[in-house]
């Protein structure tokens, strides 16, 4: 085989990319197109009625965007104080001893778990501890939802985050000891400031894996069609909703369905986009 | 005063570390309890004919579970289903995606390259249950029906992306100069990829293919719309099939199926876990 | 009292990385108040390790000890808080290292910021200027004094640098090869300004160039192999050193 043969077959698997990425999108919007047309995008966005009364379908997507961003909002705030804590355990406190490696391979563990065993987790184990404690009576809802989702994104961003807090160089840190600064005051004023930006980019990649997980939510969220009220309340979110009714529906909410997927994809891919900037911008500097 | 003050923030200095200490250590209590609650839950499940009888039926495990006895049948259909739709879409996503990888590590610069490195992301990035969505308007509407076949198309585009990033990163920490004193010696371009470049980057793209696998093989969402899920053994590619988590999601859902949740998910994260710990030891012994 | 007291002085110092190999052995040496104190020897003989045990710096390492006495007036700082002991013997490193998230003012104000000290406003700014001045960056830099300052040339990085150092106010500066990095003329001006700082602070430097120990340094150690070989007036040092290991290294047999 020559270069040129090489080169054009190098090339033309490429293509299989753009094709696929092509066809994701196509399929969509091709699909979506009759639930959008039928209410109009906008309504469709802000309509929170969700009823398939043969004649009189209603459907729309506000409670699942809300659902969808209260469950990421709050599985984000629950995992930083875990999330920096290991990040700062085994890139900085304790970085390259063992104890780092092993708690580093504990939480690459954490993350291969497949998403459904830590929704059975969730149900058997999560759901009856939030029942006991009288947060909530059937235990499932918002708040069960994204203290799994909390614990699922915690092996991910800490692992990123350890990567920028390694980053900063040694000899900035020794400065800022030779002034006669704690280790503390050098985590908070040298090593935060300089490593900040790389950290919060790891986050809004997180808050990107958090908006389509699926399987854990769908167990764990209660299943109901409705914005919740409070973060106890049951709901769905996007990928619940699709993944609790995909299977049975048919024709506009077959429709719906796909154009709620379609809005889940756009709203994943630009805050994965944004991230993916921002943690460029944090590499290179 | 100064003493006090030195008191001060010595004592916040410890606060931190004790506060790092202790979330770190919470950390692993999911992972601990998570691994300690399927294992014993799950082990006595585990049995030879738990892994090669198919799903008994709701109403035959409801009378096994009236006359006490513990519920027969195991997973062999889903095992066989996930071994079916893994080994098609690698078959295909394994080739494509170290091409693929490799057009990206080899051009880095190219305009459309970097097209193909930004899509790759964004594939990535998309989540599972709406390449779900996809490949059912593609698969099975024009097929007419749920099959392996679908289930498998779901998974390959999972696994591609993956397959292309680890291949790229690897062929792209490859001392330049591997390459070049290779081509230097007159090998051309194919040769020193096949030769050099790729033997050299075996280890780093094994890695990656393990990796892919166990990131796909305990996908659920994206399953459910494409292969279904079948309660016998079926070997026929165009029928719907069960997977492993599929039927972890019927018992799930199915009162008189719940005892075998437990089974199902300990086969399913001990094979999971022995792809991680595979990968990353060879990882391991790649870099030394 | 404080002419009798030197004002730092290693008794037996010796630090080890590991149980078997002892970077600095046995090192005995009182340094001068109000003197430029330059430590010299070949590349792996232990000066900056010695250097680094002066200012605690091997107290981050867990697996680094230091054995034996170092005092500072008097004071034993090994058994001392570490970051009183540092605000008192402040440390220039060969790279200079000015903290990027930082202003130039805000970077000759981080060792108050650090150790959580507040300072009122007039104070800070009478705080920059002198210390600027001493290090004569003031005219360069009065007018960007908000600008960051990783901006400035790698010379007036490393003057900022002593600049924080010095707005602790430190008894000792320590500075380990802190011109290596720099150009010739950043090299000049860096030398002419620890002369002139001498008369506030005690200067110990590692450096690796003897031309700079003779133009700079009135009194000279000599490293070999982690051991001390011979302290005394720079100027005997290198018209007649008396012991055999720093003749051969000045006459380059060595190193």
């Amino acid at each position: 085989m020559n270069d040129k043969l090489y080169k054009i077959l190098l090339f033309a698997s490429a293509l299989i990319i753009p094709l696929v990425c092509g066809g994701v999108i196509y399929a969509l919007f091709t699909d979506a197109y009759e639930a959008f047309q039928h209410f109009g995008f906008l309504k469709f966005l802000t309509s929170s009625d969700w009823s398939y009364t043969q004649g009189d379908e209603q459907y729309g997507a506000l409670p699942f965007i809300s659902g969808t961003l209260m469950t990421t909002l709050l599985a984000i705030i629950f995992c930083i104080p875990f999330s920096l804590s290991v990040a700062f355990f085994t890139g900085e406190y304790f970085r390259g001893t063992k104890i780092a490696t092993v708690l580093g391979t504990v939480t690459d563990l954490l993350a291969g778990i497949p998403s459904i065993i830590y929704g059975l987790w969730g149900f058997y184990t999560l759901r009856p501890i939030i029942m006991s404690l009288n947060i909530s009576p059937q235990g499932s809802g918002v708040l069960t939802a994204s203290v799994m989702l909390a614990i699922m994104i915690i092996p991910y961003v800490s692992s990123l985050s350890s990567e920028f807090i390694k980053m900063v160089p040694k000899d900035l840190k020794e400065g800022a000891y030779s002034l006669g600064a704690t280790r503390a005051e050098v985590v908070r004023k040298i090593i935060f400031p300089v490593a900040g930006s790389g950290i919060f980019s790891s986050y809004v990649l997180a808050i990107g894996r958090a908006l389509g997980e699926t399987m854990t939510v769908t167990m764990l969220i209660g299943n109901t069609n409705n914005i919740p009220d409070s973060i106890t309340s049951t709901g769905n979110s996007m990928a619940s909703i699709i993944a609790n009714q995909f299977g049975e529906a048919s024709d506009l909410r077959l429709s719906s369905l796909i154009a709620i997927g379609l809005i889940l994809f756009l709203i994943t891919a630009i805050i994965n986009m944004i991230g993916k900037m921002m943690i460029k911008r944090a590499r290179i500097s | 005063m100064t003493n006090t003050r030195i008191k001060r923030r010595l004592a916040k200095d410890k606060l931190l570390l004790w506060t790092i200490y202790l979330f770190a250590a919470l950390t692993t209590v999911p992972l601990l309890t998570i691994l300690g609650e399927v294992l014993l839950r799950g082990y006595d499940q585990l049995s030879w004919e738990f892994l090669t009888q198919p799903t008994p039926t709701a109403y035959k495990a409801m009378k096994a579970i009236e006359a006490g006895d513990s519920i027969p049948g195991g997973i062999a259909n889903g095992i066989i289903g996930t071994m079916i739709m893994l080994g098609m879409a690698s078959i295909c996503a394994i080739p494509l995606g170290i091409l693929c990888g490799t057009f990206l590590a080899e051009n880095s610069k190219n305009r459309f390259a970097k097209v193909v490195s930004y899509l790759t992301d964004l594939l990535q990035g998309t989540p599972s249950v709406i390449i779900g969505i996809v490949t059912y308007i593609w698969v099975v509407v024009p097929m007419k029906g749920y099959s392996a076949i679908a289930g498998s198309v779901a998974l390959f585009i999972m696994m591609l992306p993956l397959i292309i990033r680890s291949t790229e990163e690897t062929l792209k920490i490859l001392p330049s100069s591997l390459k070049e004193s290779a081509l230097a010696l007159g090998g051309n371009k194919v040769r020193v990829m096949l030769k050099v470049q790729l033997p050299a980057a075996f280890g780093g793209i094994f890695t990656g293919v393990l990796l892919a696998i166990s990131r796909v093989i305990g996908e659920t969402a994206p399953l459910m719309f494409t292969a279904l899920g079948c309660s016998f053994i079926r070997w026929s590619v165009d029928k719907p099939i069960s997977a492993v988590p599929l039927l972890i999601w019927e018992f799930f859902n199915d009162p008189n199926l719940q005892q075998l949740i437990w089974g199902a998910s300990l086969f399913l994260l001990l094979f999971v876990l022995l792809l991680n710990i595979t990968a990353k030891y060879i990882a391991k012994k790649w870099n030394q | 009292m404080e002419s009798i007291i030197p004002i730092l002085e290693f008794k037996k110092t010796c630090v080890s990385y590991t149980k078997q190999t002892m970077a600095v052995k046995y090192v005995s040496a009182a340094i001068e108040r109000n003197t430029i104190t330059a430590i010299m020897g070949p590349s792996g003989c232990g000066k900056s390790t010695l250097l680094r045990a002066a200012n605690l710096m091997h107290n981050l390492y867990p697996n680094i000890t230091v054995t034996g006495e170092i005092l500072l007036n008097g004071e034993n700082i090994l058994s001392m808080e570490p970051i009183e002991v540092r605000r008192k013997i402040g440390m220039v490193f060969q790279r200079p290292t000015p903290f990027p998230t930082m202003s130039i003012y805000d970077n000759v104000l981080s060792g108050f910021t650090l150790n959580g000290i507040r300072l009122p406003k007039e104070e800070k700014d009478i705080t920059v200027e002198r210390c600027l001045k001493s290090v004569s960056l003031w005219d360069e830099v009065k007018d960007v004094l908000n600008k960051k300052g990783t901006f400035l040339s790698g010379g007036q990085q490393q003057r900022l640098c002593i600049a924080r150092a010095l707005a602790m106010k430190p008894n000792v500066l320590l500075m380990d090869e802190p011109t290596s990095a720099l150009d010739p003329v950043a090299t000049k001006h860096i030398e002419e300004l620890l002369l002139e700082l001498q008369k506030e602070v005690t200067i110990l430097i590692v450096t690796h160039n003897m031309g700079q120990a003779m133009r700079i340094s009135s009194r000279s150690m000599f490293m070999y192999l982690g051991e001390l070989a011979e302290y005394g007036d720079t100027a005997t040092m290198f018209s007649s050193p008396s012991d055999e290991r720093t003749k051969s290294y000045l006459t380059g047999k060595m190193g």
